[in-house]
């Protein structure tokens, strides 16, 4: 269980947003909404435990992310803004590489089996560079399929997306919440994910 | 984990040939323009070679410390670095040991051929490549600290070598000071122990400080 407790998020001597207050179980999904510049990747950033909040604490499963440190993150898994692809690596040489960095290892035929499914059919041996900005995003999420973590946080993930692979980012996530999982998102998008609980945090 | 991140390193290095030669090719020319600028003297040479040969060594490994992180920070890898649940100082170290591959050991292989050019004898070349081969990683120990702390400021590159030239100095003083107690025909074992323990406490602080540093950055 994820609980945010009064956060406070100061840049410079402009306060983003203060007193957020939430709390998410498993099965339970989380979006959050606000305008531009509003503080959502802040808060995202925050959740992820890659800034620490001016006030307030996350605390997971009643510890807080900052004691737990790396047995945090082996729970977590986060997409942010950029996508962490590396354009002078093929599409499956990133996919492996970013799946080893969040501690699952996998060969080479796994790799081709999860791009297929993302939709990258023969796209898998060409460098990143010359894949689009669609088809780069859909390599990141791939990484979504094969990580067991608990908690997905998903910074826009559906940005430069078609509408068919919006319709299979949708489905991964519902699946994923009806396995227990949380997530939580931030999109510009309307888009309807069927979960248990759906949480709706504005920031303005 | 840490094959993982040195095999990347390396796949990348050689993606980007570009990046690699050119510390190469700027370690080669600065140490080859001094014997044209200098004149035959041998003498005078043979004297100054250890001094030439590290200094440029220094200057070329700094010269690549810049793309360490800013690579991975500008596509948004490093976030996904600092979020592994692998010990961020050991994705570090391997970082650092690719850094050094790529770019420290050109250096201390072509080191005995750009000595030649300083009529030095047999013996001095071989104490001049084992100090390179010993000081290079610390080089690239310390760098890494300077370059996680400047990640992503304006000017990061000025602000990189104000920061770590002044820690390479006592790399410098030793590891030239090997080559010249060799070629005076002096013993160099004093030289070699001190670079080999900066070398092991630089490789027991230096990505502890780059971890913790990288995180300060990030936020």
């Amino acid at each position: 269980m994820l609980q945010g407790n009064n956060l406070e998020c100061v840049r410079g001597d402009r306060v983003l947003f203060s007193g957020i207050n939430f709390s998410i179980e498993p099965g339970e999904l989380m979006q959050v909404r606000g305008p531009n510049g509003s503080g959502k990747t802040s808060l995202l950033r925050m959740l992820c435990g890659l800034t620490v909040p001016s006030s307030g604490e996350i605390s997971w499963n009643g510890s807080s992310i900052r004691s737990l440190g790396e047995d945090y993150f082996s729970v977590i898994t986060y997409l942010g803004h950029l996508s962490g692809v590396k354009d002078d690596l093929t599409a499956i040489e990133n996919l492996r590489i970013t799946s080893a960095l969040a501690g699952v290892a996998i060969d080479e035929k796994i790799a081709y089996e999860i791009l297929q499914k993302m939709g990258l059919e023969e796209r898998e041996t060409l460098l990143a560079k010359v894949l689009s900005q669609g088809q780069k995003r859909r390599v990141a999420l791939a990484r979504l399929l094969l990580v067991d973590t608990k908690l997905w946080i998903l910074d826009e993930p559906l940005t430069a997306l078609d509408v068919s692979a919006i319709e299979l980012i949708k489905n991964i996530i519902e699946q994923y919440l009806a396995q227990g999982g949380m997530v939580i998102l931030t999109t510009h998008q309307e888009i309807d994910i069927r979960a248990t609980v759906t949480h709706q945090l504005y920031l303005s | 984990m840490l094959i993982w991140v040195i095999r990347r390193d390396l796949l990348l290095a050689m993606r980007r040939q570009a990046d690699v030669l050119t510390t190469l090719f700027f370690f080669i020319i600065v140490v080859s323009l001094f014997p044209l600028g200098v004149g035959p003297e041998m003498n005078t040479l043979r004297i100054m070679a250890p001094g030439i040969v590290w200094v440029a060594a220094l200057l070329a490994s700094m010269l690549s410390l810049g793309r360490m992180f800013s690579n991975d920070y500008l596509d948004g890898t490093l976030e996904q670095i600092l979020l592994s649940p692998t010990s961020l100082s050991l994705l570090v170290l391997g970082k650092m040991f690719s850094h050094w591959l790529i770019t420290g050991v050109p250096l201390v292989l072509m080191a005995p051929v750009l000595g030649i050019q300083y009529d030095l004898p047999f013996s001095a070349l071989a104490v001049l490549t084992l100090s390179l081969l010993l000081g290079t990683p610390i080089l690239s120990l310390i760098g890494a600290i300077g370059a996680a702390l400047t990640l992503g400021l304006r000017g990061g590159g000025v602000l990189v070598s104000l920061l770590v030239l002044p820690l390479y100095i006592p790399v410098l003083i030793f590891g030239a000071g090997a080559v010249e107690a060799s070629v005076a025909g002096l013993g160099f074992d004093a030289h070699f122990s001190l670079l080999g323990a900066f070398l092991l406490v630089s490789l027991v602080f230096a990505p502890w400080a780059t971890a913790a540093s990288l995180r300060i950055s990030m936020e």
